[in-house]
C-alpha cells in the first residue's frame, strides 16, 4: 500500500448510504441501493461488478452527471465539502478541480473540433489564473507525463489523428490538469486491445504518482483490479457484496458471488484441464429484485433465510466485509465447491446425437 | 467418450480437416472522387496458413486489425480471397461455384460476434434454428422434434421456442446462436469472438458449453479471439497473428511455455492475472506505439516498429535484417514455430510469489 506519512489517513472522499433511483416506464429501476465507501489520500480503490451493477451510476452520481431525472438520496463529500445537491455552476468549481473522471471511450469525452493542446489548455485555465501560454506550456508538459512521444507536436493535433490509446492518454492528461484529490477512471481501458491497455495503465500509474491523487478504478476486469488496486469493493445488483483489501478478496472471498465470479474467469496460469465454474442464471432486473439477498437466486448455497432477509455488510475480519448470511460456510472454500462446472446433462447430447441426422 | 484434459506436448500427426494455404486478402483503397480510383491496398492477410486438426480447437489470436475475423472469413468464402487455397474434404474450396460449395457449407459453420446483431429480430427463436435446416431442404417431419433437441442441447428451455431474441440475455442469445450453427451437424465450427461480448459469469458458460460440444460431437473449432486467457483455456494449437501475418504458431502448451515471437510475449504479459500477488510479481515486456497501418506496411519485419528487441537489444547490423528481410516462421527447439529472425523462448507464465 502506499505509504505517505502524515495526511496518509485524511479521507479525500466519502460516499455514505448512496442511492440512485430511475423513474421508468416499467417502474422504479433501483440502479444504486446503499453504497458506502471512503477512500484515503494516495490510495486506489477497485470497484468491480457485471453490467448493471450500479458500479458507474455511483460515480455518475458522485460527479453529478446523471440526468435531471434521477433521484439520488445520501451523501457524497469531497475533503469535507457535499457535493450532492450543489448547483451546476458550485459543483463545476470543484469537478476538474478536486475530482476529475475518465471514461471508457476517449473519443466521446474530447470534443472533434478542438486540438488536444486546446482542450488541454481549456481545462487548465478552466480553474487556474494563468496566461494562455503559460496553459499551453502546462499542456505539453501534462502530455509528456503521460507517455506521448513529440508532446508539443502532438499538441496541435485534432483527436481523429491519434490512436484509441494516444486518446485516453489526452483524457487521462486532462483528468490530472489541475491536479486533483481524485481521480475516478470508469473502464479507461475496457475499449482497448491489450497491448496498448498495459501502455494506458502505465500512464495512469505516473498521472497518480505526479498528482498524489486517489483513485476509484471502475472495471468489469478482475484481472486489471488485481494489479493495481490496494481494496476493493465488489458490486451486485445496486450494492455492495464484499469489500475487503485486494488480497483478502482474491484469496479467501467470503461473499458466494465473488467466488462464483473468480471461479468463472480463464486464467492465463491454469492449463487446459482447469475447468470453468460459471454462475447459473442471470442478475435481477433492478425493476422488480427479488425480496432478500438479490444473489439468492443464483446462489448455490441459498438457505430460506436468504429469500426472507437481505445481508448487511458485515466485517468477517479486519477491513474485509462481506454481505451474506453464511459468509462462515465460506471459509477455505474453492469455487468448484459451490459450482457446479458442467452446464448441460451428457443425456440430452446423446438425445442430440441420437436425433435424426441429415442422412 | 474419452475427454482429452490435457494438451499433449507434440503435435499428432493427423490429417489436417482443413487446411488453408497461403491466404492473402488486399481490399482496395478507393479515393473519395466521381471516378473513385484506386489508391492503395489495405493488406489485410498476407500469406496466412493454418491447418485444423480433428477434434481439436485452433485459437488465432490478435489485436484488433491484425486480419484475424478476415482470416476465418476467408476459410469459409464469405468474401474471396485475392490468392490462396483452402482445402477441405479434398476440394479446393475457393475454386467452387456457390452451387457447388452450397452441400459443403453444411459441413463448416461460423457462430459470430455479436449476437444482438446476428439475429433477425423479427424471427422466433425457433424459426431462426429452424431457417438452415429449411435453406438444406432437411426440416421435413422431424424438423419440429429436431429444433427442440437443439435448444436443450445449448441449455436453453425448449418451451421458449416461440419467443424472440430480444427476450433473451446475451449469454441466451449466444446460445442460439450455437444452436444455429450446430443445426446442420457441422465438422468445423469458426467461432469468431464468441464470447467476447458477454460478461464474465455468462461468458464461462458459453465456453464450458462449447467444450462440451466438442467433446461430444466431435467438432473441430477456430476460435478466434483477442483474449489470450480465453484461448488458454479453449484451445490445443494456437497461432498469433499481427499485422495480416502468423508471427508464432503451434502448440497451445509449446506457445505459452516457451513463447519466442517479441510480440506473443508481450501479448501474455500484457494479459492481466487474476491474482494480486503474481501480478505484483510478474516480468513485463511492454510495447510502445501502435499498430501501423496495413495500407503501407512496415517493410522486413512487420513488428519491427513496436518491438522492444529491435529498439534495446539488437546492433545496428542486427536491425538491417529486420528492416530489410522478412522473417519466416521457423521451427523453435521444441518444434514450434516462430516468425522472428532472433527469437528467443522466454518463460512468463512461471512466477514465484514471494
Amino acid at each position: 500500500m502506499t505509504s505517505e506519512s502524515g495526511r496518509q489517513n485524511e479521507v479525500v472522499l466519502a460516499v455514505e448510504d448512496l442511492t440512485v433511483q430511475f423513474p421508468s416506464e416499467d417502474g422504479v429501476v433501483k440502479a444504486v441501493r446503499g453504497v458506502s465507501y471512503e477512500l484515503r489520500r494516495g490510495e486506489v480503490l477497485g470497484i468491480v461488478g457485471e453490467s448493471g451493477s450500479g458500479k458507474s451510476v455511483t460515480s455518475l452520481a458522485v460527479m453529478g452527471l446523471l440526468p435531471k431525472t434521477a433521484r439520488i438520496t445520501g451523501s457524497a463529500k469531497v475533503l469535507g465539502r457535499e457535493l450532492l445537491g450543489l448547483s451546476d455552476s458550485q459543483i463545476s468549481q470543484v469537478r476538474g478541480n478536486k475530482i476529475a473522471m475518465i471514461f471508457q471511450d476517449p473519443l466521446t469525452s474530447l470534443s472533434p473540433v478542438y486540438t488536444v493542446g486546446y482542450q488541454l489548455a481549456e481545462a487548465v485555465l478552466a480553474h487556474r489564473d494563468v496566461s494562455k501560454d503559460d496553459a499551453w506550456a502546462r499542456a505539453v508538459e501534462l502530455l509528456d507525463i503521460v507517455g506521448i512521444p513529440n508532446p508539443a507536436q502532438r499538441a496541435n493535433s485534432y483527436p481523429h489523428e491519434l490512436s484509441g490509446g494516444m486518446r485516453q492518454r489526452i483524457v487521462i492528461a486532462i483528468a490530472m490538469a489541475n491536479s486533483p484529490d481524485v481521480i475516478i477512471a470508469d473502464e479507461p481501458t475496457t475499449a482497448l486491445d491489450v497491448t496498448v491497455q498495459a501502455q494506458v495503465m502505465e500512464a495512469l500509474q505516473n498521472a497518480r504518482e505526479e498528482t498524489g491523487a486517489a483513485m476509484v478504478l471502475i472495471t468489469h476486469d478482475l484481472g486489471v483490479i488485481a494489479g493495481h488496486v490496494d481494496r476493493v469493493c465488489v458490486m451486485y445488483a445496486g450494492k455492495l457484496v464484499e469489500d475487503g483489501s485486494v488480497d483478502d478478496v482474491f484469496y479467501t472471498p467470503r461473499m458466494p458471488y465473488t467466488l462464483g465470479l473468480l471461479g468463472s474467469l480463464p486464467r492465463l496460469d491454469a492449463t487446459r484441464s482447469h475447468r470453468l465454474t460459471p454462475i447459473l442464471g442471470t442478475p435481477p432486473s433492478l425493476v422488480n429484485l427479488p425480496s432478500g439477498c438479490p444473489f439468492s437466486p443464483r446462489c448455490p448455497i441459498a438457505q430460506s433465510i436468504c429469500v426472507e432477509e437481505e445481508p448487511e455488510l458485515e466485517s468477517v475480519g479486519g477491513i474485509h466485509h462481506a454481505a451474506c448470511h453464511f459468509h462462515e460456510k465460506l471459509i477455505g472454500a474453492e469455487p468448484i465447491d459451490l459450482f457446479p462446472p458442467t452446464i448441460i446433462d451428457a443425456e440430452l447430447i446423446e438425445a442430440f446425437e441420437e436425433a435424426p441426422s441429415d442422412t | 467418450m474419452t475427454l482429452e484434459t490435457e494438451t499433449p506436448s507434440t503435435a499428432p500427426a493427423t490429417e489436417p480437416v482443413v487446411s488453408a494455404q497461403n491466404l492473402v486478402k488486399h481490399f482496395p483503397v478507393r479515393a473519395k472522387g466521381f471516378l473513385r480510383r484506386k489508391v492503395g491496398d489495405v493488406h489485410a492477410v498476407c500469406g496466412v496458413s493454418l491447418d485444423l486438426k480433428p477434434r481439436r480447437t485452433l485459437g488465432l489470436v490478435g489485436e484488433s486489425g491484425c486480419g484475424k475475423s478476415t482470416t476465418a472469413r476467408l476459410i469459409l468464402g464469405l468474401i474471396p480471397v485475392t490468392s490462396g487455397e483452402v482445402h477441405y474434404g479434398g476440394q479446393n474450396l475457393v475454386e467452387l461455384s456457390r452451387a457447388d460449395m452450397q452441400p459443403i457449407r453444411r459441413d463448416l459453420q461460423i457462430v459470430f460476434q455479436d449476437p444482438y446483431a446476428s439475429l433477425d429480430p423479427r424471427m422466433t427463436v425457433s424459426s431462426l434454428i429452424a431457417e438452415p435446416l429449411q435453406i438444406h431442404g432437411l426440416f421435413g417431419d422431424g424438423g419440429k422434434e429436431r429444433v427442440r433437441e437443439l435448444l436443450k442441447t445449448v441449455g436453453l428451455n425448449p418451451e421458449h421456442g416461440n419467443r424472440y431474441p430480444h427476450e433473451f440475455s446475451g449469454g441466451q442469445r449466444q446460445r442460439i446462436g450455437v444452436a444455429r450453427a450446430l443445426a446442420l451437424n457441422p465438422k468445423v465450427l469458426l467461432l469468431d469472438e464468441p464470447v467476447s461480448a458477454l460478461d464474465v459469469s455468462i461468458r464461462a458458460g458459453v465456453i464450458n458449453l462449447l467444450e462440451n460440444l466438442q467433446e461430444e460431437l466431435g467438432l473441430t473449432y477456430m476460435f478466434v479471439s483477442h483474449d489470450l486467457s480465453v484461448i488458454r483455456h479453449i484451445a490445443h494449437d494456437l497461432a498469433v497473428m499481427y499485422l495480416g501475418k502468423i508471427v508464432e504458431v503451434g502448440t497451445a502448451a509449446q506457445v505459452f511455455a516457451a513463447p519466442s515471437h517479441p510480440y506473443t510475449q508481450a501479448l501474455i504479459s500484457a494479459i492481466p492475472l487474476p491474482d494480486p500477488k503474481k501480478e505484483r510479481a510478474r516480468r513485463r515486456v511492454m510495447l510502445t506505439g501502435d499498430v501501423p497501418s496495413p495500407i503501407n506496411p512496415p517493410s522486413g519485419c512487420r513488428f519491427r516498429t513496436r518491438c522492444p528487441k529491435f529498439a534495446n537489444e539488437l546492433s545496428d547490423a542486427e536491425r538491417d535484417r529486420c528492416i530489410n528481410e522478412i522473417p519466416r516462421l521457423e521451427l523453435q527447439n521444441d518444434g514450434h514455430r516462430a516468425a522472428c529472425h532472433y527469437a528467443q523462448a522466454v518463460d512468463l507464465l512461471t512466477i514465484d510469489t514471494p
